[in-house]
């Protein structure tokens, strides 16, 4: 091998110019393909319809970093979701639902955190389990009933938008959490510590860092966002029901991989991550609008979910072959 | 068929003439009207049926029509399409929701802004819709249903309900419908042990059928109001131990049957004609968007070959009784 470079960016700005590249050819070409793409009705709709990824991937993203994966964010959410209705259902007042709804995401993912950090099992397997338990508890609260009589106070809270503007009211929401997300992960010795973590556990471990203590307030905080974003989904849609966001799990794995984290851990950042949901967003909406079938998208978002972990895979396999090809042309004889 | 054909033909005609001469009140049809329908799922025979339909009537009455839609049928899953089509202008939206109260507020703002909608198939609450076109009364298919199945099993035994998502509305009034029937006194001796969900995915379906029948040894029939579950349920029947013997019934169309029909694993299921549904959706929709109704019990608009309809409480449209199909009808109909 040839000498490392001296210190590997934690942050890759290449592939994150990259999408943010791609999302603003993808904004150009919207508006080319639609005269109703550049509306601000239509923008206002389209970044309300991906809050509750958007959400869920700013969690995820410190959870990759540090070399961990949750699946169960989707059931959590709609586990989460069902309670809400439940208590609502039984007239419990509403701020006092929604702790109880948020204290049993962060419950959910502290079970997650346990298991993987005190019996040491592998995160993939772990939620995967409570993927299918979280979800199953969802059915056992609410069964195949939905609450809907929210009232409008609080569904306007989700469906409504600032006054005098267009920007929905979660997306406000949404850009507090980011900011604070980003400022913790880019700017402080916690956000460090999920690079070291997930560059090398055991480095880690060795520099004194409290590797479990880290990853259970991670898969903590990751089920704590689940559950806000039960909260926004049921009074955006104001409808509690048990398959509340089936699925949405992969569309958050497929933004924060596609936004550059690795998923081996130690790389990615929040600006990449929150372009990457809005790539897709702005994708899935202009062809939409462009009337095309709901299959391409699918096939759309599936190849951008493999190039996203074949790009950088290829790019530092060029950078290596390149490397070697002048360190062997540069001095013979040398070991490469 | 020919005659009924012929038989609409001349009713269409005759109509036709008297609603020129007589009602001449009534706004025309406006031409070029924008009608995009937004079925629960596309790629489902059901659906592609019911737009077959709708395409027909749409050319009609010289609309610009066009089918969108989900490929799953999750309830959020259609709200950005609503949106969409909010965007794009559509004149008439005609809608099968996946989820009676989550689009509410959705369609809310769409009609709002000037846009008509129209639920077929599966309703929404209240105040998110213009007119509701129904099938076939709540009432008629689930009491049907359970009719049908307690001839084929003799009048005794469990049966059990292979339904679609536990949320899907019309499921569940058919379903609660049913079991009110079961308790009549010559049900008496029919037990209703289960009801499954199959989610309105074939595998799905196929492995909960798989499930009851290990469940529930003594089962003698189940019914199942679906289209993508009678079809999985009876491709299990056809190769297991208990065809012929556990009995099978519900909604289905003779396409996806016929084969199962032909080789005695069912004997009989209904439904209505989902092409003749979507036929009778996109006149409502024009009618609508026309200015011939509004959605008031008690408006009168023509359908084309299906004649006058008349809204009925609750702005309900009802396209018809059920048709039973067996061994003796099935091969006169392809859809």
């Amino acid at each position: 091998m040839t000498t490392p470079p001296a210190r590997t960016p934690r942050v890759n700005l290449g592939w994150e110019a990259m999408v943010i590249g791609l999302l603003v050819l993808a904004l150009l070409i919207g508006s080319r393909l639609n005269d109703a793409f550049f509306t601000a009705a239509n923008l206002s709709n389209l970044t309300a319809n991906l809050v509750e990824v958007a959400l869920m991937a700013l969690t995820m993203t410190l959870v990759v970093i540090a070399a961990e994966i949750d699946l169960s964010i989707a059931s959590t959410l709609g586990m989460c979701s069902a309670l809400l209705g439940v208590l609502w259902a039984a007239q419990v007042p509403m701020p006092l639902a929604i702790l109880a709804t948020l204290a049993l995401g962060a419950l959910a993912g502290l079970l997650n955190g346990v298991l993987v950090t005190r019996l040491g099992l592998p995160s993939l397997a772990v939620t995967i389990g409570t993927l299918a338990l979280y979800r199953g508890l969802a059915y056992a609260l609410l069964g195949d009933r939905a609450v809907a009589d929210f009232p409008p106070l609080w569904t306007n809270l989700g469906f409504g938008v600032v006054p005098g503007t267009q920007i929905p009211i979660p997306i406000v929401a949404f850009v507090v959490l980011a900011v604070i997300v980003a400022v913790a992960l880019h700017a402080t010795p916690f956000g460090r510590s999920l690079y070291a973590i997930g560059a090398s556990e055991l480095a880690a471990r060795f520099s004194g860092l409290r590797v479990e203590r880290v990853k259970l307030t991670l898969f903590v905080l990751s089920g704590l966002m689940s559950a806000f974003a039960a909260v926004v989904y049921t009074f955006r849609f104001s409808s509690a029901r048990a398959d509340n966001a089936v699925g949405f799990e992969l569309s958050v794995i497929a933004a924060v991989l596609l936004g550059g984290v690795s998923i081996f851990g130690g790389r990615g950042s929040v600006i990449g991550v929150i372009a990457a949901v809005f790539l897709i967003g702005v994708i899935n909406n202009a062809l939409t609008l462009a009337d095309v079938p709901n299959e391409i998208l699918t096939i759309v978002t599936g190849l951008l979910l493999i190039l996203s972990v074949l790009g950088p895979n290829v790019a530092a396999r060029v950078r290596a072959g390149s490397e070697r090809r002048r360190a062997a042309a540069g001095v013979k004889g040398e070991t490469t | 068929m020919q005659h009924r054909t012929a038989l609409l033909t001349a009713l269409t005609l005759v109509l036709g003439l008297g609603a020129t001469v007589g009602v001449a009140q009534a706004p025309a049809m406006k031409k070029g009207l924008k009608i995009a329908f937004l079925p629960k799922q596309v790629n489902n025979p059901y659906f592609t049926t019911a737009w077959k339909g709708g395409q027909s009537a749409l050319k009609e009455i010289a609309a610009v029509g066009k089918q969108v839609g989900p490929s799953d049928a999750g309830a959020s899953s259609q709200v950005s399409y609503i949106n969409t089509l909010l965007s794009q202008r559509q004149n008439v939206i005609v809608l099968s929701a996946s989820d009676q109260n989550a689009l509410v507020p959705y369609l809310k703002r769409a009609m709002q802004q000037g846009v008509k909608v129209v639920t077929y198939d599966s309703d929404v609450a209240a105040g998110g819709r213009n007119v509701f076109v129904s099938q076939a009364s709540t009432d008629t298919i689930a009491r049907d249903e359970v009719k049908l199945i307690a001839k084929q099993i003799g009048g005794e035994g469990e049966i059990a309900i292979l339904s679609a998502t536990p949320n899907a509305t019309n499921q569940n009034a058919w379903i609660a419908i049913m079991q009110d029937e079961l308790k009549k006194p010559e049900y008496a001796k029919i037990k209703l042990v289960k009801i499954a969900y199959g989610n309105d995915d074939d595998q799905k379906s196929f492995q909960e059928t798989q499930g009851l029948l290990q469940a529930y040894p003594n089962l003698k029939g189940i019914i199942s109001p679906t289209t993508v579950g009678i079809s999985a349920a009876a491709r299990y029947l056809s190769t297991s131990p208990y065809k012929g013997k556990v009995q099978l019934t519900g909604l289905g169309t003779p396409n996806q049957m016929r084969q199962f029909v032909k080789d005695g694993t069912v004997q009989a299921f209904a439904l209505w004609n989902p092409e003749d549904l979507g036929y009778l959706a996109a006149y409502t929709a024009g009618a609508l968007a026309s200015g011939q109704i509004s959605g008031k019990e008690g408006e009168k608009f023509r359908a084309g070959k299906l004649g006058e309809r008349t809204i009925g409480k609750g702005g309900v449209v009802t396209l018809g009784p059920l048709t039973v199909f067996d061994k003796s009808n099935i091969d006169k109909f392809n859809f």
